[in-house]
């Protein structure tokens, strides 16, 4: 009798249990009658509403810089094996031109540029880690393309470097150009939009080509070296730095030819506007800062020494109150200026005859003032 | 007042000491818990997709791929879809599986056996053959397999020819049969003599046994199988195959076959890393056959080679296959390593698909569905083979 009650007693706890879950699992399930019935009785429930339909993007605080300002680190998703953009030195550190934009954002936050934390990731993985918050930022020669702008749910920041793709061959394949390329097999990495524009290269000039696929650009690099394809096809920034590594980069060439505009810069996830302005103004502060030349030498002797230039004031935080309205320290720019550099130290200290040595006079990384494309909204 | 309580707590006591409340209670709590997690998962994901402004469709899947792939059997053009970009992708995965299987099963079986021989050179090339592989990591001997050996090989300029045959880093070229206008009639002829062959020899067989004399069928069956197809290639109007053999044109080898080097370092990984285990498996299993059963079979005057294909390997054969499903289940998993050599299996285009559209969620679970799909048919194939092999008591 006592076992037979225990029993069903047992069984419809549990289903109760069940149906509990259930029942209050259901609920949230149904925002859309919650809403309609918000509409019709606007006094009724305005706490309600107000936690269901404000959007984020007319929030006061970002939730994003919150997050980052409790956790004490940006999560930074960088390259790891791109000389001059990301690349792990054998120091074990992060080096390279994306590199230092993510500690530029660091400094911005917490005045400290070691208060970032690298995430090394491939081609392929870079979006996925962006959706599912694994990263705050990805520095990591993104292009900038509608449907990624569109379709991924990340938003672009503005652009740090003008790239274009290329194709690098063998001096003595007797290849000058894309049209002696017909049927050549060609390198390319997984999932970029290199592997679309090579499609649409080839397609246009009326050749064929047969792509070999790889995960990684060192795979890609060894396959190259090693003769097995003819070409080896990259944004002509990351062609510079990959032939610095093969076996002998003498006997390699790049070839004239631009398949494509690569605009590279940040990029964060859709849904934080306010998050993104941050990021935004810490780039334009970096090239405003070349403009007016300012450098990391002299940031702090200007800030003190009351300059005329009311942009200047107002860049460096004397004038106005533009580091509180991204939800920043007031001198935020000199912090960075000092420890990072402006846009031209940056480009010099990687990418400068020191770096991979891409030049930069004449080519579109030239600043606005000396006929390129680095450009920055006024800082007012 | 008072009494009723101490009864209720009474009772309720002797609940908790129930062992099958307790254990209902456990289940149910177990039960809710996976719900919860679950459902908390799924929201996440679903919340996430909400803030982003993506969903969960398969229309992407119509949408132009823009990107081709290399492959002769199935080549995709860039304006192909993604969908169809996933079929190249499978077909290349079941390519590389299903020749696979056939071959680390036949290597397997000879190591296995050879693991066991009396030949001290033959037994001492498999076990450190056997324990290099299993004692190594897949991925680093494919890295090995492709980047040492593979792309060391000469590269076109220096190519090495063999007569008809090709070879270099860019693959294995071999002269191809084109079929011509008869080749269908010859085909038909070669059918219809595979089978005029199988029947003379089931005859002569027969024959054979009813007359205890020696009657030769293999040699019987062979006239008709090579015979008749001779015959037809001789009086059929033109040649029903020409050859075609590869040759250099500008920057690659046109005509022939080719076996990419990629295709053959993923096969070639696969079917050896996989072969080490089976082989370890087939020699348990002969050598969980009782010995006087192999003693039996030699008393009754079996050679060596008959004991071990008529008597041990049928009966080692139900203790093989349990495990070797498990093997080949890896395999066919473990084909999806094939990115880090190039070769564009499922894995490999399907990443790609992902990043080119963005559709990580749903072509990740269209990826495992059909990894799983792929994995049961094995499961349901082997277990098909154990249940034939099994003993039928009556």
């Amino acid at each position: 009798m006592l076992r037979k009650t225990s029993v069903q007693l047992t069984t419809s706890l549990a289903l109760g249990l069940l149906l509990a879950f259930a029942l209050s699992a259901c609920q949230p399930a149904e925002p859309e009658i919650r809403e309609v019935r918000v509409v019709e009785t606007q006094e009724v429930q305005v706490v309600q509403t107000q936690q269901v339909q404000v959007p984020v993007e007319f929030q006061m605080e970002s939730a994003r810089l919150q997050a980052v300002k409790d956790s004490g680190a940006v999560r930074c998703g960088v390259n790891s094996g791109v000389p001059g953009f990301g690349f792990l030195n054998d120091q074990g550190e992060f080096v390279g031109f994306d590199s230092d934009f993510c500690r530029a954002l660091a400094v911005a936050i917490f005045n400290d540029a070691t208060a970032v934390e690298f995430r090394p990731l491939t081609a392929a993985e870079r979006f996925t880690a962006l959706q599912t918050n694994e990263v705050d930022i990805l520095i990591r020669n993104t292009t900038w393309t509608l449907s990624r702008d569109v379709e991924l749910g990340t938003d672009f920041g503005p652009t740090t470097f003008y790239d274009g793709q290329g194709m690098m061959v063998r001096l003595d394949g007797g290849i000058s150009s894309l049209d002696d390329m017909d049927g050549a097999t060609v390198c390319v990495l997984a999932g970029t939009t290199t592997e679309l524009n090579l499609a649409d290269a080839f397609s246009s000039r009326g050749r064929t080509y047969e792509p070999l696929v790889f995960g990684t650009s060192d795979e890609t690099r060894v396959a190259y070296d090693e003769g097995r394809c003819d070409g080896l096809t990259s944004d002509k920034s990351q062609l510079a730095g990959l032939r610095t590594a093969l076996a002998n980069p003498a006997d390699h060439v790049i070839l004239p030819e631009t398949m494509s505009k690569e605009p590279l810069g940040p990029v964060w996830a859709q849904g934080d506007q306010q998050w993104g302005d941050v990021v935004r103004w810490v780039v334009n502060a970096i090239i405003i800062a070349e403009e007016k030349g300012i450098t990391s030498q002299n940031v702090e002797e200007i800030a003190a020494s009351d300059p005329q230039d009311p942009e200047v004031r107002r860049l460096l935080g004397i004038e106005g109150e533009f580091g509180a309205l991204l939800g920043l320290a007031p001198d935020f720019v000199v912090n960075v200026i000092r420890e990072v550099g402006n846009y031209g130290e940056i480009y010099d200290h990687h990418l400068g005859p020191a770096g991979t040595d891409i030049p930069r006079e004449g080519s579109l990384n030239a600043l606005w003032t000396q006929g390129g494309l680095i450009y920055a909204p006024p800082w007012r | 007042m008072l009494r009723s309580f101490q009864g209720s707590l009474k009772s309720f006591s002797r609940f908790s000491r129930d062992i099958r409340f307790l254990q209902a209670l456990a289940q149910a709590a177990f039960v809710v818990l996976v719900v919860a997690v679950g459902r908390w998962l799924l929201g996440n994901l679903l919340d996430a997709l909400d803030t982003r402004g993506l969903d969960l469709s398969f229309g992407f899947l119509s949408r132009t791929a823009g990107f081709p792939v290399a492959d002769e059997a199935l080549p995709l053009e860039r304006s192909d879809s993604y969908l169809d970009a996933y079929f190249v992708g499978l077909a290349n995965t079941l390519q590389v599986v299903v020749l696979g299987l056939i071959l680390s099963t036949a290597l397997g079986v000879f190591t296995g056996i050879s693991l066991l021989s009396s030949n001290w050179l033959l037994r001492t090339i498999s076990q450190a053959y056997v324990e290099l592989m299993r004692n190594t990591p897949l991925l680093v001997q494919l890295f090995f397999l492709y980047s040492a050996v593979i792309l060391k090989l000469p590269e076109l300029a220096d190519r090495l020819t063999l007569g008809p045959f090709i070879l270099s880093n860019r693959g294995f070229f071999t002269p191809r049969a084109v079929p011509q206008e008869s080749s269908r009639a010859w085909l038909l002829l070669a059918v219809v003599s595979a089978l005029l062959a199988l029947w003379t020899y089931r005859r002569q067989l027969d024959r054979g046994l009813r007359e205890g004399k020696e009657t030769r069928p293999a040699l019987w069956a062979a006239v008709p199988l090579f015979g008749l197809p001779l015959l037809g290639w001789l009086v059929l109007p033109g040649e029903p195959f020409t050859a075609e053999f590869p040759q250099l044109e500008g920057l690659r080898i046109v005509g022939g076959s080719r076996l990419s080097p990629e295709f053959a370092a993923i096969l070639i990984g696969l079917v050896i890393y996989t072969a080490a285990f089976i082989a370890e498996i087939v020699r348990a299993g002969i050598q969980a056959v009782p010995h006087g059963l192999r003693e039996a079979s030699l008393a009754t005057g079996l050679t060596r080679a008959q004991t071990l294909r008529l008597v041990i390997l049928p009966v080692a054969l139900r203790v093989i296959i349990p495990p070797t499903t498990n093997q080949y289940l890896n395999l066919a998993k473990n084909s999806s390593l094939a990115i880090g050599v190039g070769y564009p299996d499922l894995y490999s285009i399907s990443q790609t698909i992902f990043n080119q559209s963005g559709q990580a969620v749903q072509v990740i679970a269209m990826m495992m569905g059909t990894y799983l799909a792929l994995s049961l048919i094995i499961s349901a194939g082997m277990n098909l083979i154990n249940a034939r092999l099994k003993i039928r008591e009556r």
